[in-house]
Formats: structure tokens, C-alpha cells, sequence
């Protein structure tokens, strides 16, 4: 018999009853439409966050923050004071404190020289947070404001315009879009390369303003949120918040930047951490940074998944029942098959053709169901709950992994088949043919 | 005397074992020879169609030897086996065995499909044979949509596609009303005449065996030697039944001795063995 027979014979005997198949169909059928949204939204949530990783751009910065009393053992009991350590007043926070019970440990200045001197690092800056009071456009109004710390860092994702200046001596400004209607900018490309101002207060209190011009618009992201300074005007509001600060003051910074060679091999890498860490800071790449997110989204789409495919072992059974009450219904007819000659290895390809034709037909459609409701409401929730992540789409349906998906459920469908059609394969044509 | 097509040599079968063992066959030799149309009869239990199945090569009997064209069948392969009951047997049955949703074009042409013909080829010899057993018309039909004559035809033509050796026929007629079973029968004997098709035939009608070259009567699993042809009704015991079988009671002859113009076609059980098809 072949190939193409068996299969036709296969796809027909699957018709002949209809009711039982499409019930074992929409077993397999809940099953695959699980699995391909469960992957949908790993897809869609990893691929946002490999384009945010993408966004930071930086394969070769290192953010360094001290180690110590947050990883502290419990057990060992306080440390010992040392009044040359910082302590985030002043330069870090709006109101120049940590928030009560929380104690941080932060980098002095001489630290980020210490860890600029260590080898493979090409330099290091105090990661500095300034905190300005409003922005305004042309006087229409003051309108307050959030500071993206990163920016400086990042490759921003931009609608218009260009990012910092590689020459880094301009007062340039990045601006998210949800920004421009309340300012009064208008379209994005009309507000690039207007000139804003922006209010800071002097550590004594005195109000300044600092000018700065827009050099893009860009879109929100998960990690870089918030209007974008450049180094050099970062620099100039710093420099207004710590007027009059006195001198005595250990100026502390919560993290340190750090840039390395863009070519080093993940080895290199890791000496560098090392190196770092043995001189008590804890330093972490950008990949290190989202790796863990990654870890988090892939644990929760792991979990889904696995009720899919929980979904899918009990389908297995109803494939498996479908077929051995085909199996019965049908044996007069093997053993007719067989007594004309057909093999039983043929008689075997044909009941697991059947079974692995329902998989296929369940997964088939419970994936073009799933891509159709799924896109559907990944769009709504985009443009309504999650439009405040621009770029997110929460289902996104790979090719790839939806075919694996269909080989799954066929695999699955064919293992479940074997128990039947290794029955109806063994059957003796003088037994069967007698079977009333 | 040339090789015999089928040879069966002292052959024995049982069934189950202990207090249920069930001696089907006790030892029975049969020639069969190319062109030859020999009848097996008997009536039910006596061991005919397991006889016939062994012959088919459908199954292997306890002790004794069969052999195809000189060729001892516990030698063939699983393929060789395959391969000739799909293209040098022919089965008939009783019951039809058709696939009821499948047209009656695909039944009669599944031997060919198992023997792995392309399409074309197939829907040529299968038109070819239903327009020989005038059933063209009817090949889209659903074979349940046939009637029962029309059904042993359309068996039959399954039977022709391979243009087999051998066609093995069991009860061809135990189904069918005597007009129709009359029909079939000649259809059968002028394969026989006319194609030199070997015919296993497999009854309890006499009237039937009587139109073969050759019968072998069979009762609990021993041939009944003696009584010859269409026999005057002098039934001999059997003279080679062990002494622990006992002599069949008059009351129950093991055949019917056939009365001239009787239509003896339909079987007692014949009712019993009806709805074969669905």
C-alpha cells in the first residue's frame, strides 16, 4: 500500500465516525490552543524585553554598586561604623535621604576611582541623580518631571530625532511623547530641536533654571522611563543641586558606571566582575541586569505551558479511546485487509496515520484559532491597559515555535496511537474475520 | 500429474485448550489441482472453513504440511506470504465483508491498493471487473446501498482484480435468495470453465457441490471417504474415526442426502450468519 493511500485511507476512516473524532479533536484542540498562547505570550514578553536590552545598546557598560549590608547574613549582627563610608545624604534622592529602614550603601568618589582603576575598565562615573523641579516650554506652563538615570547609558528608542551628540558638551534633552501635548510642543518632529527650561533648587534652596534643547522624542520602555538629560546638562543641574552644600559632607553615589572594551568575550567579562567583586563591588551588565527578568517570564510561561501540555496528555487519552473503539468497530475489516495480503506493519501505519491526522487537525486549528483571538486581543490590550509600554505586543505568534508546537501534538497523538494500532496490527485475519 | 496448486498433508487443527480444546481438524490430506474446482462440504463444526483458511494460508495448522505449488508453506516469508494472498488468492465470503461508507468502486479495488497500484491504474481494473460482473453502474454507489446479490457480485469482482489463481469461496451463496445464489454460482463456475481459475468452494448445499469437479465431505474433522459425487444416500461411517469418536447418530446425518429439484441452497444456520456486511 502506498504511502499516499494509507494517508487518504487514514484521513477517511477518521470521518467515518464524525461525532467521536471531533470530540477527540477538541480535546487535542484545547490543548494546542493553550500551548500556542502560553508560547505567544513568552514570545511576545521576551521579545519586548531582548528589544529593551537591545534599547540600552550597551554590551559595554558595567553598573557597579557597592556590596555589603543588603546581602549581609542576618546572623553576624551589625558592622562595625566607619565614618569614612557614605551615606546617601545629599546627591542621591530628592530629598537628599533614603527612604526610613532602608539603609543603603553607596559609592564614594573614591571608590569609582578604585573601580576605575581596575583592569579592563576604561572608565568609570558616578551614576549622579539631580532632581529638577519643572520643565517648561516657551511659558506655557510649568509641568513636572521625571529624570531617566539611564539615559545617559542607554540607545534610546526614538520617534524623531537624534540621540546625544557624540561631542557630549550640549545641554540636549530627550523627551518621551506622552509629554509634548502638555507642553505644547505639538508633533514630534516640529519639537525637535526647541529649546525648553528646566527649574532646579539649590541645596540652600534658591530656584534656577538651566535651557536645554530637545534633541528627540522617544518612545517609553520598561528601563528607560522618563525624560532623558545628557551627561553635560546632568552635569550643570548637579552642580545647581549641591550649591552650598558643605564641604564636609561625604558625597556618596548610589551606583557607578563603568565602560569596558565592546569586544570582550564573556570570559573577559567575568575576570573583570571578579576582579571587581573582590574589591567589594557587585557589577552587572545589562544582560545580567534583564537576565533575570528573562528568567521570572520564562518561569511563569514554563508553568503555563505545562498546563497545556497537561491538557494535551489527557487528550492523548481520548485519542487513545477513539482509536481502540476503532480498532474494535473495524475488526472484521483488518482482518480482511490482512487476509488480502496487507502487512502488519502497513495495518500499523495506518491506525497511527489516523491518530497522528486528529492530532494534526487539533493542533492545526487550535493554532489558527489562537493566532486569530490571540492577535486580536494582544491589540486591544495594547492600545488600552498596556499602552503605557509602547512596543509591547503580549502575544506574539512565531512560526517557528507554533510548527513545533504541531509536531508536538502530532508526536504526542502518534505515541498515543501506538497502544491501538499495535492491536489492530497483531490481529489474526482468521480471529478477526470471524469476530462477530 | 503435474504439482498440485494447494496440497494439504494429514493436517490437524485445534482450538482452546483443556476441558474447552476443540478439535477442528484431525488429520484430512487434499490435493488441489490448477483448473480444478473442488468442493468442501460439510455442515457446521465439521471443519470445513477452518480447512479452507488453511489452505489460504490464513492460518497455520497444528501438525501436517501444506504446501503452494510444490512449495512447503512454513517456508514462505511474511512478504512472500503477504504477496500471494494478495495477488494469487481470491476470498468470497459469506458475509461479504464489504466496507459499508466506502463506494463499491474502492471495495472491489482494495487488493489493489494493497498491493500499492497507482490510482489510475486501479479505477481502470476495477471498471474493467465491475463491467464484467455488470455492476459498473453501481460503482459510485455506497456499498451499503446494494442488494444482497449485488453485494456478492461486488465480492466477487474484489475477488477477480488481482486476477488471482485461486479463488476461495466460503458459502458463497448462504446469503442469498436461490434465484440470486443461481446467478452467482454460474458466475463462479464459468471463471472456473472459462478462466481456468482454481475454486476452493466451501458449503453445506449439495446441490452446490455437486457442480464441482471434486468434492471432499467432511464431518467432525475427518474426511467422510465413500461418499462419492452427488451419492445415492448410502452414507458409510466413517471407517477411519477413532474408536473414542463416536458413530454419528442416524437421526442427525452429518449431510443431507440431496433430493433431485429440492432447492437445498438455504442452510439452516444461514440466518444465524446474515448481516455479515455492516
Amino acid at each position: 500500500m502506498r504511502f499516499v493511500d494509507i494517508l487518504g485511507a487514514a484521513v477517511s476512516n477518521s470521518f467515518r465516525s464524525k461525532l467521536r473524532t471531533s470530540l477527540t479533536v477538541i480535546a487535542v484542540f484545547i490543548g494546542a490552543f493553550t500551548l500556542t498562547i502560553t508560547s505567544a505570550i513568552g514570545t511576545g514578553v521576551n521579545e519586548y524585553i531582548t528589544t529593551q536590552v537591545a534599547s540600552m545598546g550597551a554590551a559595554d557598560v558595567l553598573t557597579v554598586t557597592k556590596q555589603g549590608d543588603q546581602t549581609k547574613n542576618i546572623d553576624a549582627g551589625p558592622a562595625k561604623y566607619d565614618p569614612a563610608k557614605a551615606s546617601l545624604s545629599g546627591g542621591f534622592g530628592p530629598g537628599g535621604q533614603a527612604p526610613p529602614g532602608v539603609s543603603f550603601s553607596a559609592l564614594t568618589l573614591k571608590d569609582i576611582d578604585t573601580i576605575g582603576a581596575t583592569p579592563g575598565i576604561l572608565d568609570a562615573n558616578p551614576l549622579t541623580q539631580v532632581s529638577p523641579n519643572y520643565i517648561e516650554y516657551n511659558g506655557r506652563g510649568k509641568f513636572e518631571l521625571t529624570v531617566d538615570p539611564a539615559a545617559a547609558l542607554t540607545t534610546p528608542d526614538l520617534v524623531a530625532g537624534e540621540p546625544f551628540s557624540e561631542s557630549g558638551d550640549a545641554n540636549e534633552i530627550l523627551l518621551p511623547g506622552s509629554y509634548l501635548e502638555n507642553l505644547g510642543l505639538g508633533k514630534a518632529d516640529a519639537a525637535v530641536g526647541k529649546t525648553v527650561t528646566l527649574g532646579i533648587t539649590t541645596y540652600t534652596g534658591e530656584q534656577r533654571e538651566v535651557t536645554a534643547t530637545v534633541a528627540g522624542v522617544k518612545n517609553e520602555s520598561l528601563f528607560s522611563n522618563g525624560v532623558g538629560l545628557s551627561q553635560p546638562l546632568t552635569d550643570a543641574l548637579s552642580a545647581i543641586q549641591n550649591q552650598g552644600k558643605p564641604s564636609n559632607t561625604v558625597e556618596g553615589f548610589f551606583a557607578a558606571t563603568a565602560h569596558i572594551d565592546a569586544n570582550s568575550t564573556q570570559e573577559q567579562i567575568d575576570v573583570i566582575k571578579a576582579d571587581l567583586d573582590a574589591q567589594g563591588f557587585k557589577a552587572q551588565t545589562v544582560a545580567d541586569q534583564l537576565g533575570t527578568f528573562e528568567t521570572v517570564i520564562n518561569g511563569i510561561v514554563g508553568v503555563l505551558n505545562a498546563f497545556a501540555v497537561i491538557a494535551l496528555i489527557a487528550a492523548g487519552f481520548g485519542i487513545i479511546n477513539t482509536l481502540l473503539m476503532s480498532v474494535q468497530e473495524r475488526t472484521r475489516e483488518i482482518g480482511l485487509m490482512k487476509a488480502m495480503g496487507m502487512s502488519g506493519g502497513k495495518i500499523y501505519a495506518l491506525f497511527s496515520m489516523e491518530a497522528i491526522f486528529i492530532g494534526f487537525l487539533g493542533s492545526a486549528i487550535g493554532a489558527v484559532v489562537a493566532i486569530a483571538l490571540g492577535s486580536v486581543i494582544s491589540n486591544a490590550l495594547s492600545n488600552t491597559v498596556l499602552s503605557g509600554l509602547p512596543g509591547l505586543h503580549i502575544m506574539q505568534f512565531a512560526p517557528a515555535s507554533i510548527a513545533v508546537i504541531i509536531g508536538i501534538v502530532m508526536l504526542i497523538a502518534f505515541l498515543a496511537g501506538t497502544l491501538p494500532a499495535r492491536r489492530a496490527a497483531r490481529q489474526n485475519p482468521i480471529d478477526a474475520l470471524r469476530y462477530e | 500429474m503435474n504439482t498440485p496448486v494447494l496440497s494439504a498433508q494429514d493436517i490437524r487443527k485445534s482450538y482452546g485448550r483443556g476441558a474447552n480444546r476443540f478439535d477442528a481438524l484431525k488429520g484430512v490430506t487434499l490435493d488441489v489441482h490448477s483448473g480444478e474446482s473442488v468442493a468442501i462440504v460439510g455442515k457446521s463444526g465439521s471443519g470445513k472453513s477452518t480447512l479452507m483458511h488453511l489452505l489460504a494460508l490464513l492460518d497455520n495448522p497444528d501438525s501436517g504440511t501444506l504446501s503452494v505449488n510444490g512449495t512447503d508453506a512454513t517456508s514462505l516469508s511474511h512478504s512472500q506470504l503477504n504477496r500471494l494472498r494478495n495477488a494469487d488468492f481470491g476470498f468470497v465470503f459469506q458475509q461479504f465483508f464489504l466496507t459499508p461508507n466506502a463506494s463499491v468502486l474502492d471495495n472491489v479495488t482494495l487488493p489493489l491498493r494493497i498491493a500499492g497500484m497507482g490510482a489510475r491504474e486501479r479505477k481502470t481494473r476495477g471498471m474493467a471487473v465491475l463491467e464484467q460482473l455488470e455492476l459498473a453502474d453501481k460503482a459510485k454507489n455506497r456499498a451499503t446501498n446494494l442488494s444482497g446479490g449485488q453485494k456478492q457480485r461486488a465480492v466477487i469482482a474484489r475477488a477477480l482484480v488481482n486476477n488471482p489463481a485461486v479463488i476461495f469461496a466460503d458459502e458463497p451463496t448462504g446469503n442469498l435468495d436461490s434465484v440470486t445464489g443461481g446467478i452467482v454460482e454460474d458466475i463462479l463456475f464459468s471463471l472456473n470453465k472459462e478462466k481456468g481459475i482454481t475454486l476452493v468452494l466451501v458449503t453445506h448445499d449439495l446441490d452446490l457441490a455437486a457442480r464441482c469437479d471434486r468434492q471432499l465431505f467432511l464431518h467432525d474433522g475427518l474426511e467422510e471417504p465413500g461418499l462419492e459425487q452427488s451419492g445415492a444416500g448410502t452414507r458409510p461411517v466413517s471407517v477411519s474415526a477413532p474408536a473414542s469418536a463416536p458413530v454419528a447418530a442416524p437421526a442427525s446425518p452429518p449431510v443431507h442426502a440431496p433430493t433431485p429439484g429440492t432447492p437445498t441452497r438455504r442452510g439452516r444456520h444461514a440466518g444465524t450468519e446474515q448481516g455479515g456486511a455492516e
